[in-house]
């Protein structure tokens, strides 16, 4: 597998603009020539189709929604982070930079990361031109707050709503294109497969999900922007119809995948209410601004307040336990995510956890609200304690909150090289699909970003190089004629009859519950190898159970939801087994990805640089036959390794 | 509690539907309402019958896919929140729940409760974008935008495109809609040199639709999940009326 890296020559600060102008053009006239595929209408999705048909490129754009307004980078609340330095706090380039790497516990590559930071002042001017009514001070200025595992005021944001503003205006943009006939958008159409003609992607087989027509379409040039695989947890704050077939499929076609174990679990989510829940819900990181998070010290008054004998707001203050100030002084309540959930587990494990089912910490505006003021307070987070008390039933402006981690982000994915281009050419894989820039952990507010990045001032580049690269003679070359296509199609076809017809006893849903239990537990928060080795086990027996007593009603010509999630519950399956070997593999830790066996005497997390700096990918070599893992080594020019301390 | 459901069943659009009663038992009041249909789901497979279809995705009140009016309301009893985001503590035991699709002309049922909403996004094809091409922007805070005025494009902004303001109206409007997306481009400085196109772009498009006439009802305003106000349709009956007689003396470039 080829796993070079392609990072431009010359200083870090220079490698883009450098690079951008040694990239090959393609000249105007011509674009129109080219057809591009886009799977996914999210921010990288959505900004990429409309950016390059903006460019003239002929789009076609793909996504599962019955809109692309509805892709689940609708609901990011807190914020995006920008280098604009407009609160004159120190910040810069490089510190965005610098936090990104060291927030990343030193597994990112520096040259993606440097361009991130780079091009995110952009991102601000493009979206207040498209009209992203960003929060504003009297004095007419975007208002910036900070955020988790920052010391500066960088993350704009648009009240809480802050994905759905910046999803919106991708959406205007692309809804323009698609206006003027430029894109051509296929909503409610799943991706079932990639075509590769001559070793390039050269088109995708898709599923018309309304009426289960499966079609063929051929293009120069693949764009994968499908998103995150935390739905393999079961119960994660992904949307529900999230998963990572589209990127799984790329997998068994070639495409390396890099670092499935860096999975992200937020601190900040309302905890579990029972056996019936379909998906956790996410506060926003922002409410560790004015919230401060305590636990109470002794265990006995922490099970009097699960059984309700004990209101919470009359412990004092000698009984809480204020564990992240206590732990990190300096970052407090803001520490990163990977930290503030492992400390919450920890005081949960020592049987101090709230809520009914133990697994709960408190997150409580008292003093904020005393200091200054109920208006405020609702000013500042009003919608999130109105979704909070719609969900809990409890009023946040008088009892405290509580919250407990849940999956929510990964940062593993396809691996991509510096023109985000994967080990299949032609391929390129943006957003939360890619495994690029947020190292082992992802900062708040830096999803946003890295979206919109890759969607609006990186793909649009690299993906006219390819072209040009392929030259003018190629384009449109190859058709849903070409017999890969046929052969391709008649994989998936037989795949979707292959699950209607086991007929078995047990409905997909209850698989995906099962699953995600065994990740939950053996590849959560902590994870060890016993429980891994064990986790692979079980995974690969329940997939076996799968195949062999999977009930999918319904047939294949309708839209049929259970059939839909039948074939991503059978990708999830193998996935899920992709994901515990590489945490096996890893044996340091290192931001979200915690091995018991690889910690200080404090209980943090102990990297080896020594023999882990590098990204971890997977190429698969075959059904029931294990993957080989290949490295792609980290090298750190700029940034010295230190262990990452927030004290 | 044990609940009856009476749910809108229909195979496709070209079929006729009618409502079918459901039992379940031992529904939680901490699960949401859509959790609830899940429940269901999960014993019509096990009867070996299809589940009922209906559109939801991220389950969190901002995606806008759900769409199911629950006895008679648009995302059902509770003001300012989506059927995703309603809990079952608003229901009572041995209560009988009517769950029918969005029920208007331009919406057409695909099946069940999932309905088809693309003509919002024609609509807002048509019209709804400022032209910013990426890459040519300008920096953000170039151009200072008060306060009040950032606050009230928000308010409009925050439009999640359910739809529930046209299964609300009794003409099946969709002026709240697209009088959000006017309102919410129309007060920014950016969105002003498109300003007049934009409102007679999308005002021609949604009455090609065939979505009805505004007669100042409200109950758009009374079922939408993020509260916006009817002011908003003040506001685009302003700028389509400025714009049709700008255009009538040929000043709308």
């Amino acid at each position: 597998m080829n796993l070079d890296s392609n990072i431009p020559e010359g200083p870090l600060a220079d490698k883009w603009s450098n690079h951008k102008f040694k990239m090959k053009l393609v000249n105007p006239a011509n674009r129109r020539k080219y057809n591009v595929i886009v799977v996914g209408s999210g921010l990288a999705g959505g900004a990429a189709a409309a950016s390059l048909a903006e460019q003239g490129y002929n789009v076609s754009c793909f996504c599962y929604q019955d809109s692309p307004r509805r892709a689940h980078s609708i609901a990011a609340q807190g914020g995006i982070n920008a280098a604009k330095n407009y609160q004159n706090d120190g910040d810069s380039v490089r510190r965005l930079f610098y936090d990104t790497v060291k927030g990343g516990d030193y597994r990112a590559r520096e040259a993606n990361v440097y361009r991130l930071a780079e091009v995110s002042s952009d991102i601000i001017d493009q979206c207040v031109a498209q009209g992203v009514p960003f929060a504003r001070e009297y004095g007419g200025m975007l208002a910036n707050r900070s955020f988790g595992g920052a010391q500066v005021s960088r993350t704009f944001y648009a009240r809480g709503q802050t994905g759905q503003q910046l999803l919106l205006g991708a959406y205007s943009a692309l809804s323009k294109q698609i206006g003027l006939g430029k894109v051509k958008m296929y909503n409610r159409h799943e991706m079932l497969d990639v075509v590769k003609v001559e070793g390039h992607a050269k088109g995708v087989i898709v599923r018309n999900m309304i009426t289960g027509e499966v079609s063929r379409h051929a293009a120069d040039a693949v764009v994968m922007a499908t998103g995150g695989y935390g739905n393999v947890f079961f119960l994660s704050t992904n949307a529900q119809g999230c998963n990572v077939s589209a990127a799984y499929r790329a997998y068994k076609r070639g495409a390396g995948f890099a670092n499935p174990c860096y999975t992200q679990i937020h601190p900040t989510c309302i905890p579990v209410h029972g056996d019936q829940q379909s998906k956790l819900t996410l506060m926003s990181e922002s409410l560790r601004n004015d919230g401060r998070v305590w636990a109470p010290k002794s265990a006995e008054a922490a099970k009097q307040i699960r059984e309700g004998t004990l209101d919470p707001n009359t412990v004092v203050e000698q009984e809480r336990d204020y564990f992240l100030e206590r732990k990190y002084p300096s970052f407090g309540n803001l520490a990163p995510r990977d930290i503030s959930s492992r400390a919450a587990k920890e005081v949960c494990d020592e049987g101090r956890g709230v809520a009914s089912s133990g697994l709960g910490v408190f997150l409580d505006f008292r003093d904020a609200i005393a200091r200054d003021g109920q208006p405020a307070i609702a000013e500042r987070y009003g919608n999130l304690f109105d979704m909070y008390q719609c969900i809990t039933g409890a009023d946040p402006y008088s009892t405290p909150m509580m919250i407990f981690p849940a999956v929510h982000y990964t940062m593993g994915g396809l691996w991509v090289d510096y023109n985000l281009q994967s080990s299949i050419p032609g391929m390129f894989v943006g957003g939360e699909a890619n495994f690029s820039d947020h190292g082992a952990n992802r900062l708040g507010a830096s999803a946003l970003m890295q979206g919109l990045a890759d969607g609006y001032f990186v793909l649009p580049y690299t993906v006219g190089n390819y072209l040009a690269e392929e030259g003018i003679a190629a384009a449109g070359t190859v058709t849903t004629e070409h017999p890969a296509f046929a052969a391709v199609e008649a994989e998936v076809q037989g795949r979707i009859e292959t699950l209607l017809s086991v007929n078995g006893t047990e409905s997909p849903r209850s698989f995906h519950k099962r699953l995600g239990q065994i990740i939950w537990d053996k590849c959560g928060m902590a994870r060890d190898k016993d429980g891994l080795t064990g986790a692979i086990a079980e995974i690969q027996a329940l997939r076996k159970e799968f195949w062999a007593n999977v009930r999918v009603v319904g047939d294949a010509r309708s839209l049929n939801p259970e059939l839909e999630r039948a074939g991503r519950v059978a990708d999830f399956l193998e996935f899920g087994e992709l994901l515990c070997r590489d945490a096996l593999m890893r044996e340091e830790s290192c931001g979200g990805h915690f091995r018991v066996e690889h910690q200080t005497s404090e209980g943090e997390a102990k990297r080896d640089d020594e023999n882990f700096t590098f990204v971890g990918v997977w190429e698969y070599k075959g059904d029931d036959i294990d993957p080989e893992l290949h490295k792609e080594d980290l090298v750190y020019e700029e940034v010295k390794l230190a262990t990452r301390s927030y004290k | 509690m044990k609940l009856t459901l009476k749910v809108w069943r229909q195979k496709n659009s070209q079929s006729q539907g009618k409502f079918v009663e459901y039992q379940l038992d031992d529904i939680s009041a901490g699960s949401s309402f859509l959790e609830m249909l899940d429940i269901l789901s999960e014993q019509q497979v096990a009867n070996g019958e299809e589940p009922v279809a209906f559109d939801h995705d991220c389950r969190e009140g901002i995606c806008g896919s759900c769409s199911l009016t629950i006895n008679g309301i648009p995302h059902g009893p509770e003001n300012g929140t989506t059927a995703c985001q309603l809990h079952m503590r608003h229901f009572h035991d041995g209560q009988t729940i009517t769950i029918e699709p969005w029920r208007a002309a331009p919406f057409p049922v695909i099946k069940d409760l999932v309905t088809d909403r693309t003509a919002f996004d024609r609509i807002i094809q048509s019209g709804g974008f400022i032209t910013a091409r990426a890459g040519t922007a300008v920096d953000a805070n170039s151009s200072p935008i008060a306060k009040g005025t950032a606050d009230y494009a928000m308010d409009a902004a925050a439009c999640i495109g359910c739809g529930a303001c046209v299964a609300a109206c009794p003409n099946a409007s969709a002026m709240l809609f697209t009088a959000a997306k006017v309102s919410h481009m129309n007060s920014l400085p950016q969105g002003k040199p498109e300003k007049d196109r934009r409102a007679l772009a999308m005002v021609s498009t949604m009455d090609g639709e065939g979505f009805g006439g505004c007669t100042n009802i409200g109950e758009c305003e009374a079922v939408c999940p993020k509260s916006i106000s009817l002011d908003m349709i003040a506001q685009l009956n302003r700028d389509y009326t400025a714009a049709k007689v700008k255009d009538f003396f040929y000043l709308v470039p």
